[in-house]
């Protein structure tokens, strides 16, 4: 599904990212986790083709295409999803607007009818029930206002309105109670299946309780420096992250 | 015969103008507006043609705009065509009370009566002043010639317009829908005097729709004095709509008394030149004004809205928020003085100008200026001026929405926060599919533009 190949990618002429390797095949689950500053956002902007970073080598392939030739647009239309670290408000946009273009851009994409406002309306129901989303949020512009919990929950809604192939969760789990967790957790789960594969970045490992990875990678100065199973989470909780920057000599 | 002029030239070039037609102005118009004429010629010779060195036009320079050699029309000319048939700015359920004022000249609408209640008189402003000069008592008593020349020039060559009074107490339902049209096979100098007087307690709705109807230079002076008598209610919309060599000058004066509540929107789409000039005082206690203006500029067009607010009773409110989209390489300004007079305590002046650049080449001036001589008052003003915002558009991408829609998205919401404070539905909606159209680079024309122009 996903291939990436030796990815090296800068901002502002400052190196991130420097020789990722890393396969993600249909219906599985991979954790990237790693201390602050490491690179786990840029590599998450870098598949979704945020344009501030400049890939200087390597190549990633999405489904047998070249993804890094892609607008964003594209990509999510391909089935790449995002879900935020920080996820923009957007004052003046309403939420319902943008979801149901969202979705028709999808649809559009893959040949299917747009949905007319009451379809959309009803599709957004059942989604917000799946994430615990509330009209009170829904009725109101983009992230607007949202706490940091409810702006995670709104990225899970989107997904689950999107039903991505790859969706890459960029530490949806910060600054959730055990309860939204869960919740975000579910969502997540609701849509597990074998064509659908899930990157989850964090910091903790505690969301991995809940979402179980195939693989877990450690990311550490924009090289993943260890890969192994679930157990390497546990590890990583119990030894500390100085484990990691020690063995890599710091 | 066209010779290139300057500046002191051009001034005498209208001084030979006024002094040709002023015999044949006095003889066709009625008192009321002959009073002022001398008086008002004389304060335009004084003040000049305004440019950047006029400081209450530091970001508009007027004379290129006179120089074409312009027609004057001081003279009714007859209909050429069922105006009321030719145009219709056509905004939909908007049940309307329609009359059209071409090339400055007031004409009824014959086809359709409308349902304007008993006493409500939508008429020539030339008309009533010979037929009914009783009601405009209060004729250039808010539109002073010694502070703007173009004012003053309006003044001079005052003829018609349209009047609008409605009686103590009496409620217009239906809003009035005045189209100014400006048409001529020559470059054309068009003056537009209009009169709005509402009484106390009563309550109506004005929309003014200004178009070009070809590709001839116009040059449009008008001044629009509006009187809101104790707890009356105004709303009063201005969609300017005209074309690249079109330059509008906008002056709208409005007098509030006690309780009440005016509320005017500017929205401009096209324009070569355009400057709004609004000026409220609040005279009365707890009157409220709201003045909401947006502007879509590309090319070389240029707008400038000067908004002048007089705090001159205490308890009052006013509120501001001026809004513009600036593409390619278009200019715009903002002005806004909120003066507080001595003892007007407990005042409430907001005021927010926000602009968003769509180019590096586009520029906004925005200069906000307040005068408080009273203690007691709650001021505060904010301008911005960005682009649009680079994560928030990454955002809408990242969820499949293309570049171009993101984008206008984007400009859409900003505009949002002034498209939805007008009150009237049909006009609201109309004024979002305008918008967005606009955005979007197709022209926004009325659909039902007889003259299918291209300009
Ligand atoms: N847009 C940006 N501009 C400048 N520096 C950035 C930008 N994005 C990331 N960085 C830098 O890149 C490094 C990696 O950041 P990031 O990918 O966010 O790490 P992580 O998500 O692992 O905490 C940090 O040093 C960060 O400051
Ligand atoms: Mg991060």
């Amino acid at each position: 599904m996903l291939k990436i190949k030796d990815l090296y990618a800068s901002v502002e002429g400052m190196e991130i990212l420097k020789g990722i390797n890393l396969e993600v095949k249909p219906g599985e689950v991979h954790a990237i986790m790693g201390p602050n500053g490491s690179g786990k956002s840029t590599l998450a902007n870098v598949l979704a083709g945020k344009e501030d970073y400049e890939v200087t080598n390597g190549e990633v392939i999405f489904e047998g295409e070249d993804l890094l030739e892609k607008s964003p647009e594209e990509r999510a239309k391909d089935g790449i999803f995002l879900s935020f670290q920080y996820p923009v408000e957007i004052p003046g946009v309403p939420m319902v607007n943008f979801l149901k273009t969202s979705v028709n851009e999808h649809r559009k994409h893959k040949g299917l009818k747009e949905l007319t406002a009451g379809e959309f309306l009803k599709l957004m129901r059942e989604k917000m029930d799946l994430v615990d989303m509330h009209t009170k949020l829904t009725n109101r512009m983009v992230n607007e206002g949202f706490s940091g919990g409810e702006k995670k929950k709104n990225e899970i809604f989107q997904m689950a309105l999107l039903e991505p192939k790859l969706a890459i969760l960029d530490e949806t789990d910060s600054g959730l109670d055990i309860d939204a967790l869960k919740t975000v957790a579910n969502g997540v789960n609701a849509l597990k299946s074998p064509e659908r594969s899930t990157i989850v970045v964090t910091h903790y490992q505690r969301l991995l309780d809940y979402i179980v990875p195939d693989y877990v990678h450690i990311l550490y100065q924009g090289k993943i420096v260890k890969t192994a199973g679930k157990e390497l989470a546990l590890q990583l909780e119990e030894k500390g992250y100085d484990w990691i920057k020690s063995e890599n000599g710091n | 015969m066209s010779v290139l002029v300057d500046k002191a030239d051009l001034s005498l070039k209208y001084t030979a103008h006024y002094n040709e037609v002023k015999d044949e102005l006095f003889a066709n118009s009625s008192d009321i507006l002959n009073a002022q004429r001398n008086k008002a010629f004389q304060n335009f010779v004084l003040q000049g043609i305004p440019t950047r060195r006029n400081e209450n036009y530091k970001y508009t320079n007027l004379n290129p705009a006179f120089m074409p050699d312009f027609k004057f029309i001081h003279t009714k000319e007859e209909k050429k065509a069922d105006l009321g048939e030719v145009f219709r700015c056509d905004v939909p359920q908007l049940n309307t009370n329609l009359a059209l004022v071409f090339n400055g000249w007031f004409y009824k609408n014959e086809t359709e009566k409308g349902d304007l209640p008993e006493g409500v008189i939508l008429d020539s402003l030339d008309s009533i002043s010979k037929e009914r000069p009783e009601l405009l008592e209060k004729y250039a008593s808010l539109a002073n010639v010694e502070e703007d020349p173009m004012v003053a020039l309006n003044t001079a060559f005052a003829k018609d317009g349209f009047f609008l009074y409605v009686p103590k107490n009496v409620v217009v339902e239906s809003p009035i829908q005045i189209i100014n049209l400006l048409q001529d096979k020559k470059d054309t100098f068009s003056t537009q005097r209009n009169f709005i007087l509402v009484e106390d307690g009563a309550k109506v709705q004005v929309l003014l729709c200004d178009h070009t109807l070809n590709l001839n230079q116009y040059l449009n002076n008008s001044v629009t004095e509006i009187f809101a008598g104790n707890n009356a209610e105004i709303e009063f919309y201005t969609l300017q709509n005209q074309h690249n060599k079109a330059t509008n000058i906008n002056s709208v004066f409005i007098d509030q008394q006690r309780d009440s509540r005016v509320t005017s929107h500017t929205a401009s789409l096209h324009g070569g030149l355009i400057r709004n000039n609004l000026q409220f005082a609040l005279n009365g206690e707890n009157a409220e004004a709201h003045m909401f203006g947006m502007a879509f500029m590309d090319k070389k067009q240029h707008v400038d809205n000067f908004t002048q607010v007089i705090h001159a009773a205490p308890h009052c409110e006013s509120n501001q928020i001026y809004k513009n989209v600036l593409d390619e390489k278009s200019t715009g300004a903002f002005s806004g003085r909120i003066h507080v007079v001595r003892d007007a305590q407990k005042t409430n002046a907001f005021q927010r100008n926000n602009n968003l650049l769509l180019t590096d080449e586009a520029t906004m001036q925005t200069k906000p200026q307040l005068i408080i001589d009273a203690d007691d008052v709650k001021c505060s003003h904010g301008a911005t001026v960005g682009q649009i915002d680079e994560e928030a558009l990454f955002y809408l991408r990242a969820r499949g929405i293309n570049e171009d829609q993101a984008r206008l998205m984007m400009m859409n919401a900003f505009a949002h926060e002034v498209v939805k404070e007008i009150k009237l539905e049909p006009l609201r909606d109309r004024i979002d599919e305008l918008v967005n159209k606009r955005l979007k680079g197709e022209v926004a024309r009325c659909h039902d533009c007889a003259y299918q122009c291209d300009c």
